[in-house]
């Protein structure tokens, strides 16, 4: 069931496009947001919303990287492992935070704290190795240096 | 010093202007200038003239592109502009800086394109991953509303045009004009047949274009000051300045507005300060990932459109990769097709099976289990995955790379092959990660 609150913010999205269906990545984001990730649940609560199909809703879902299917941690950290920060050493950074978080990638933490992903280039190229805890994107990480690690930890605890 | 249109009113430390701030700086002036003065045809005329190419990639002359949307009473509406801010190319972070740095700067070149066109309403598709920019252009949206400059009857001109912001949900092929309208219309972003072309036939059937954010914000400076004045930009016949990029192990990466037609050696030499100590160049992906490679013999070459294109490359984003003496070949084109093959959206067969038995081939060569004709293998997809043989550009442009690498970079890839290792991992370095 969508609640109140989920449908003022869906109908919002719907508004702004000439069909309801164009509004239907809008909708995943935003119910995304609001539920951390999409359920089959979720996905048969919008369908209607947007007169479409729950398994037309289902192929946008897994189409879109930024669209979790699976459920994840409380905040998701994405590396970046596109060429400029592979250049930089983006595998040791990624490393350094498996080893750290004690999960690999697309894994989620016990106490469902963080989730690791890789990421396409987030176009922070000249501040290369970079990453993203939700929608905060940290920069220069080079794992070749010993203060990298201590930002991390700092980094980490930010986000209880 | 040169003209530096684009980003003379950016100053990362201050942070974007406001609506009041961009005015007083002559934003708004163009916008202003060509509802009172021009039709949307001397609009379009003074676009032409300037020989504006597309700064996406592609380089398409802009006013051509305009050219083909129907005009007159007869034309299909609503007609639609698209703004292409779904920046994905690995290696590029130019837009980010327009969109970031000078948000009223592109609304002002949003509602003055979609005036030449005859657009109603226009899309902001931007990258998800952009959130300072979707809010910073969010608050721009708002003041330009409240101030007139969006909406009904833009300045007293009777114009009226809604601006919309689109948060894409993260795919690659977004990009690609056509795919990027498949996904503003709520499906899957599979390309599109051309013809028909956008402007006959783009969003929900109707004219539609599609231009990328510095294309764009290169609009209202042009109507400002003539195409004279933006070919002086230009060291060469591609008009304009152009922001130029470097990433990779130089000593200052960054960002910088330059002549149209600099030397890729000044931009690495001057600008990034050259390579950090102990490295040595070995090459460079001009912009972006889909680009193929050039060497020391094309450091000075002007980057720009034509002489990339006659070099057997493309000028792409103009945001240069550069692979030093210590990085491995090999290695950086396995990390591009792993890419490729990720994001291919899987509509076309040689695309969408051809590029993960690229990475397979790639990856038994990284990892030291290559055969000497996995090396004819890779060069065979070069050739079978070019364009006409796939849906779309996006694996031929996988293949660039590819391609000019096992040109410029033979005795490498032979090397992992004769030896069965990665030469450069065991030398500390930087070689393939996991596969």
């Amino acid at each position: 069931m969508l609640s109140e609150r989920e449908r003022e913010d869906l109908e919002r999205e719907i508004g702004r496009y000439p069909t309801r269906q164009a509004a239907s990545i809008d909708c995943l984001v935003e119910l995304q947001r609001s539920r951390g990730w999409l359920s089959d649940a979720a996905l048969a609560d919008l369908a209607p919303l947007l007169e479409m199909s729950v398994d037309e809703l289902d192929s946008l879902a897994t189409f879109y990287n930024r669209l979790h299917r699976r459920p994840v941690g409380r905040h998701v950290i994405t590396v970046c492992d596109s060429v400029s920060c592979w250049i930089m050493g983006s595998d040791a950074l990624c490393s350094a935070l498996q080893k750290r978080l004690g999960v690999g990638l697309g894994g989620t933490t016990p106490d469902g704290r963080f989730t690791l992903l890789p990421t396409q280039c987030l176009g922070a190229c000249e501040r290369a190795p970079a990453l993203a805890v939700d929608d905060d994107q940290h920069w220069q990480l080079d794992p070749d240096q010993q203060q990298t690690l201590e930002r991390l930890e700092e980094l980490l605890a930010r986000y209880a | 010093m040169h003209d530096k249109p684009l980003t003379t009113r950016i100053d990362r430390q201050r942070g974007p202007l406001d609506l009041d701030g961009y005015r007083r700086a002559g934003g708004y002036a163009a916008l202003r200038r060509a509802l009172k003065d021009m039709t949307p045809e001397r609009v379009r005329e003074a676009v032409s003239a300037s020989k504006l190419r597309g700064r996406g990639g592609a380089g398409f002359p802009t006013g051509k592109k305009w050219s083909f949307v129907p005009q007159g009473e007869d034309a299909s509406h609503p007609k639609y502009l698209v703004v292409n801010a779904d920046e994905m190319e690995p290696g590029t972070f130019k837009d980010r800086l327009l969109l970031e740095g000078d948000p009223h700067q592109m609304i002002e070149a949003v509602v003055l394109s979609a005036y030449a066109i005859g657009a109603e309403v226009a899309y902001i598709f931007l990258r998800g991953e952009y959130v300072t920019a979707a809010r910073t252009l969010k608050r721009a949206m708002d003041e330009a509303e409240a101030g007139g400059l969006l909406g009904r009857d833009i300045l007293g001109s009777g114009f009226d045009l809604k601006l919309h912001l689109h948060m894409s949900a993260g795919r690659y092929i977004c990009g690609e004009e056509t795919a990027l309208l498949s996904a503003l219309e709520g499906g899957r972003a599979i390309p599109r047949a051309k013809p028909p072309y956008p402007q006959a036939a783009g969003l929900w059937g109707h004219p539609t274009v599609v231009n990328n954010v510095e294309t764009l914000c290169n609009v209202p400076h042009i109507v400002m000051r003539g195409a004279d004045w933006f070919q002086s930009l230009s060291h060469t016949d591609d008009g304009g300045s152009k922001l130029y990029g470097v990433s990779g192990r130089v000593q200052r990466p960054g960002l910088w507005e330059l002549p149209m037609g600099t030397t890729a050696r000044e931009i690495i030499d001057q600008h990034a300060g050259g390579m950090r100590d102990g490295l040595a160049f070995r090459g460079l992906l001009p912009g972006g990932a889909s680009t193929g490679f050039l060497t020391a013999e094309h450091l000075d070459l002007p980057m720009d459109f034509d002489a990339l294109a006659d070099a057997g490359t493309r000028l792409g984003t103009g945001t240069m990769i550069v692979l030093d003496d210590h990085t491995c070949p090999v290695g950086l084109c396995l990390n591009l097709e792993r890419f490729f093959a990720q994001e291919s959206c899987g509509w076309c067969t040689p695309c969408r099976d051809g590029l993960p038995y690229v990475v397979h081939t790639l990856a038994a060569i990284e990892d030291g289990r290559g055969r000497p004709e996995d090396l004819d293998i890779l060069e065979q997809h070069t050739r079978l995955l070019r364009m006409g043989n796939t849906f779309c550009a996006h694996a031929p442009g996988a293949m660039e790379p590819l391609e000019t690498a096992l040109k410029h970079f033979r005795d490498d890839f032979e090397r992992h092959v004769r030896e069965g290792r990665c030469p450069y991992r065991d030398s500390g370095g930087q070689g393939a990660g996991k596969d």
